[in-house]
């Protein structure tokens, strides 16, 4: 697990080497041996200096999170687990002689912590290598000296933006940054480790925080660090909405620690590491964000003995946005990529989009020329089905109409092998009847994007009626193939994300209806946490487009339809009003060319709002707005439209951004817990309507006294 | 319960808050023994007769540190015995001075007190004194911070004030300030800053713009626009209040109040003690009150500190012939007129600190000086005088000419 040697020079090396581990990672064994490791160093005289390096490719890639929480359940004893960790780390900047990192390769969280407690950090020039301090996108901090170290050597202003986004960088980036000392030849790495012990090591041990009259120039006692903070402060309130309660405690370990000693420092680090991990959000984060992302990505849910499917060429139909953005996504992982459309112009218009995205990477330096070259040498934009043959995939992502997608479909299916999968890229039509048009439905699956497809991390795959096992196996293979992140659904209207996103746009509208203050939906979706409130989201999806949706509906479902609080707010919108959105330059906001956009003064000429003494606590709409979601997704359950509880969290904070420390619409009924949101949506059905009463699966489990995951 | 009586009031003039303000070369505490040195010297005041001196200082650090109060007792060579404590409730300290100074008498433990305020911004500047509000996290965020600029912006947004209207009340300002200095309004509480061979080094209010107009004013940007969009200010002050859609920044220097240095004293007794001084009492302390509101808006608090005085004195907003509020912000005092619907005519009819300026520490007694003056000049009965303070407070004081 940890190597240890001393070679004839007295260079003691203590080596990461985790055999049963794709990466090393910091648990209970292995820091365990690695603290056996380093006293066996300090308390041998014959060793010069030390070289903590690692086996793998990657040096330490973080904490085990696989045990953290539960291990840290009681928190005085993970308080003084902390403490102990604590100890080590200083005792290694305290041994009285030189430790150096050898950082061979990605350095992340707990591991780059053990770079930044030795006296030097060299690390080796890998691109690939990611160096930084993730713990905040996963609802814990830097604990293991982190938020203590990091500032005090690059400072304040550059250590907290690292720490609060979770930055990570390549070893060029960190040494710009400071965080590493040294970048050398990879092939150089042990011996330059080395040389320095022997040489610069042996004076220059003692940290300078260890050293007589060590500030931190940007503590908060100085008139820069006021500033720092009092400004810090506030944009991270305004970007968190305050919902994140481990970015808080980064800052604030870094506020409370700079004014005093580092040892003083880690003792209020270990603190605030412990109340994260007592917090519901990092529980949400660490199961949605890492563990079921981490599973749907490894595929759990494909069906088994269906052999891998490889992908050499895909067929894209349409060269729309979406078409556009998916042959993207194909040639970016070398795959042959036709990309069709009616007219040469269409097909070629959606292949300078991957032009475009590629001529921005060499822009940013991030790809070359040659890329650029090679990648587009892999589309080919053209209006001949001929083109086709030999496609293992097609996707169709044409305009969303029954009769053009039924005759792409057979014009395509015409050209390809018997066993190519066919899949219809469409969000809102039912998959199982477009599958109609096929001639081979078993072969006929959903895959929904999300736009920009070049940036959204989700595909929803919809399993239609006639659906075969192995063609979702083999979808799903392909998605992954692509780098993005499956999840699984039934055939449904609106399938799972679609028709759960809805509910926080309508629900917004119905408020409006009901005169609820414009500002205060807005702020309240934000500050609920999602990425936008429901107007501005309504504005961008389009009015047109949510009220056509709805006359589809309308004539498939004939008397089985039921309206809601918002369809007069969309009509008068779009009917009466003609403001249909953000695309018209005007919708629930103006656009101004030269400023940002603005609520339109007119809006409660036509959506009357009641006096301020009426008006919602913003709690409540908050509520309104997220449990309607979660609600809806507990339906989605109950009729099996999604199977798997992880693939609707998952789809809901990948999908439509709902937000992460809820851990998504299932995990927040958790939190909640199921019992009291039983009771409270019960209290909002009863107040706004009947689609807040919860499904009986949820009444079933509240009775039994049950929870989606296990405690 | 005993009476207090205010015998008599003095203030420095204003100079500008800066290097090139003719009292950056005095320190405050040669500010604040000019004005103690004037109440004695003015008065043949016996000063063993004065138990204590409460001076409001909003910096109390570095030359403004370690109780200038009683070194400023001692430095200007009152009795042994007066002792001397230097408080601080933010923008309201030199009235909270005074209703300290009040209480003393008014429970009998003081014959005698001063009450007044020091503030050299010019030398000690504003956030000098450091504090956890603003900067530690783990309060900051909680409890909503944001700059007095913000707060101001917000108030004219959530109530309605036009950049045009905080702008009007601007120019009005200055336009009521020159008059007073033309009329001589201030002269009886005047007392030049003079250098240590007696030359006036300054004996007028430095600040004043008197050739402001709406159009010199809508030449200026904004000041809280880049921290309020780009800090994130904006953002949590709708936060805390949701049916804000966007703060719209109207205020500027020219409509907010001005950077400046200065002190006050005002001296306050019982009956008895005027008839043992042989002076005259010029006003009553009818009742005083210090109230908390909400600390994001902040600048709220003085309705709601004014309608609690009114309450502990048994009188309605009609009972109070001037009101005096303390222009911080022009939007403060429009929601204050606002709140209590109080003619523009009654309020600040002297001009106030957006002309004037606003020694932090000192001007809650300068204003209070001001009323007295005024209810003497313009023969009036009764006036309230209140500051919109800081972390979301308000401070009012009512006086009765006597």
């Amino acid at each position: 697990m940890i190597d240890y040697n001393v070679d004839g020079d007295g260079v003691a090396s203590i080596t990461w080497n985790m055999a049963d581990r794709p990466m090393n990672v910091m648990n209970g064994d292995s820091i365990g041996a690695f603290r056996d490791a380093v006293y066996k160093a300090i308390g041998d005289k014959a060793v010069k200096g030390v070289i903590v390096t690692s086996a793998k490719n990657d040096f330490v890639a973080g904490a085990d999170l696989t045990n953290l929480l539960k291990e840290s359940k009681d928190a005085a004893k993970a308080t003084q687990n902390s403490f102990a960790l604590q100890k080590l780390f200083r005792d290694i900047e305290k041994a009285g002689k030189p430790f150096v990192a050898a950082m061979n390769g990605t350095a992340l969280g707990g591991g780059y912590e053990i770079c930044l407690a030795c006296h030097r950090r060299i690390a080796a020039d890998n691109p690939k290598a990611l160096i930084g301090l993730p713990e905040a996108t996963i609802g814990l901090l830097p604990g293991a000296g982190g938020t203590q170290r990091l500032p005090r050597l690059i400072g304040v202003s550059k250590a907290l933006p690292m720490m609060l986004e979770g930055k990570k960088v390549d070893p060029k980036a960190a040494l710009a940054l400071g965080m590493v000392d040294e970048v050398v030849a990879p092939a150089d790495l042990l011996k330059r480790a080395k040389d320095w012990i022997l040489n610069e090591g042996q004076s220059s041990h003692v940290k300078p925080w260890d050293q007589k009259g060590f500030r931190v120039p940007e503590a908060a006692n100085t008139p820069r660090g006021a500033q720092v903070f009092t400004a810090g402060n506030a944009m991270l309130r305004a970007k968190t909405q305050g919902n994140y309660p481990n970015a808080q405690y980064i800052m604030s370990c870094v506020y409370e620690g700079m004014l005093v000693d580092i040892d003083t420092g880690l003792k209020i680090e270990s603190r605030y590491f412990v109340a994260c991990t007592q917090s519901k959000e990092a529980r949400n984060m660490i199961r949605s964000l890492f563990f079921s992302i981490g599973e749907a990505n490894k595929l759990a849910n494909r069906p088994k003995n269906v052999p891998t499917q490889s992908y050499t060429k895909v067929g894209i139909l349409g060269a729309g946005m979406m078409g556009a953005g998916i042959a993207w996504a194909c040639s970016s992982v070398g795959i042959q990529t036709v990309l069709l459309d009616s007219t040469q112009d269409s097909a070629d218009k959606g292949k300078a989009y991957s032009a475009a995205l590629l001529d921005k990477r060499i822009k940013s330096k991030r790809g070359t020329e040659a890329d650029k070259e090679k990648q587009l040498g892999l589309i080919k934009a053209t209006t001949s089905y001929d083109d086709l043959k030999g496609c293992e995939l097609i996707i169709e992502a044409v305009f969303e109409d029954r009769n053009i997608k039924a005759d792409v479909t057979k014009k395509a299916e015409a050209q390809i092998a018997t066993d190519a999968i066919f899949a219809s890229n469409t969000s809102t039509l039912p998959i199982s009847g477009l599958a109609e048009a096929s001639s081979r439905p078993a072969n006929f699956i959903g895959l929904h994007f999300f736009s920009p497809v070049d940036k959204m991390p989700l595909v929803e795959i919809i399993r239609g009626k006639q659906t075969s096992d192995e063609t979702l196996a083999r979808a799903m293979d392909f998605v992954k193939k692509i780098r993005k992140t499956p999840i699984v659904v039934n055939d449904s209207r609106g399938f799972y994300t679609s028709r759960v996103f809805a509910t926080y746009v309508t629900e917004g509208l119905t408020m409006l209806a009901e005169g609820v203050h414009p500002a205060i939906i807005e702020n309240a979706g934000k500050m609920a946490g999602m990425p936008v409130g429901p107007l501005a989201l309504a504005d961008e999806v389009s009015m047109e487009l949510m009220y056509r949706v709805r006359q589809q509906t309308k004539k498939d479902l004939g008397d089985a339809y039921k309206s809601d609080g918002s369809e007069p707010v969309l009509q008068t919108m779009v009917e009466k009003l003609g403001r249909i959105g953000k695309k018209a330059g005007k919708g629930f906001y103006d656009y101004p060319a030269d400023g940002k956009k603005k609520l339109w003064a007119e809006l409660s000429k036509h959506f009357p709002v009641k006096p301020e003494a009426e008006q919602p606590d913003v709690q409540d709409v908050i509520k309104r707005l997220v449990y309607i979601q979660s609600v809806e997704t507990a339906r989605c359950l109950e009729e099996k439209v999604v199977i798997d509880v992880r693939d609707a969290d998952v789809g809901s904070i990948m999908g439509w951004g709902f937000p992460p420390f809820r851990g998504g619409t299932v995990s927040n009924i958790d939190t909640v817990g199921v019992q009291p949101f039983v009771a409270e949506c019960d209290q909002l059905a009863q107040k706004h309507g009947a689609r807040f009463t919860p499904p009986k699966l949820l009444r079933d489990m509240a009775a039994g006294g049950k929870s989606f995951y296990a405690a | 319960m005993t009476e207090a009586f205010i015998y008599d009031a003095v203030r420095t003039p204003r100079g500008k808050g800066r290097s090139s303000g003719a009292l950056h070369e005095v320190t405050p505490m040669r500010l604040a023994t000019t004005a103690l040195e004037a109440v004695r010297d003015r008065n043949s005041l016996d000063t063993s007769l004065v138990d204590d001196v409460v001076l409001g200082c909003v910096m109390p650090v570095g030359e403004q540190g370690a109780d200038i109060a009683r070194v400023a007792v001692i430095q200007s060579g009152y009795a042994e015995t007066t002792a001397g404590v230097q408080i601080n409730r933010f923008c309201a300290s030199g009235l909270e001075a005074c209703n300290m100074a009040a209480a003393q008498v008014m429970s009998g433990q003081s014959q005698m007190a001063i009450g007044g305020g020091v503030e050299s911004m010019s030398r000690v500047p504003m956030g000098s004194d450091g504090g956890a509000w603003a900067t530690d996290p783990a309060v900051a965020l909680p409890t909503y911070f944001v700059p007095q600029g913000i707060s101001a912006d917000l108030i004219a947004t959530k109530y309605g004030f036009s950049r045009d209207d905080v702008d009007s009340y601007a120019v009005e300002s200055q336009k009521r300030a020159k008059r007073s200095w033309d009329e001589g309004r201030f002269s009886k509480s005047i007392i030049p800053v003079k250098d240590i061979n007696g030359l006036t080094i300054l004996d007028r209010d430095e600040h004043l713009r008197p050739d402001t107009t709406m159009q010199t004013l809508a030449s200026l940007d904004p000041s809280f626009t880049v921290m309020g969009e780009q800090f994130g200010f904006d953002s949590v002050a709708m936060q805390r209040y949701p049916d804000v859609e966007r703060i719209e920044h109207v205020h500027h220097a020219g409509n907010s109040s001005g950077i400046v240095d200065g002190a006050a004293a005002v001296l306050i007794g019982n009956k008895e003690s005027g008839i043992r001084t042989g002076l005259k009492p010029r006003a009553r302390i009818r009742s005083f009150a210090s109230i908390g509101s909400e600390p994001t808006i902040m600048l709220t608090g003085p309705s709601f500190a004014a309608e609690k005085a009114l309450k502990i004195a048994g009188m309605t907003p009609s009972d109070i012939d001037l009101w005096e509020l303390n222009e911080a912000f022009a939007s403060v005092v429009l929601r204050f007129m606002q709140a209590l619907n109080i003619p523009h005519d009654k309020i600040n009819v002297n001009g106030g600190a957006i002309a004037l300026g606003h020694p932090l520490g000192a001007t809650g007694a300068m204003i209070l000086g001001t009323m007295v003056d005024e209810l003497e000049r313009s023969g009036k009965s009764t006036a309230l005088v209140t500051l919109c303070v800081g972390a979301g407070m308000g401070t009012a004081t009512i006086i009765e000419r006597v």
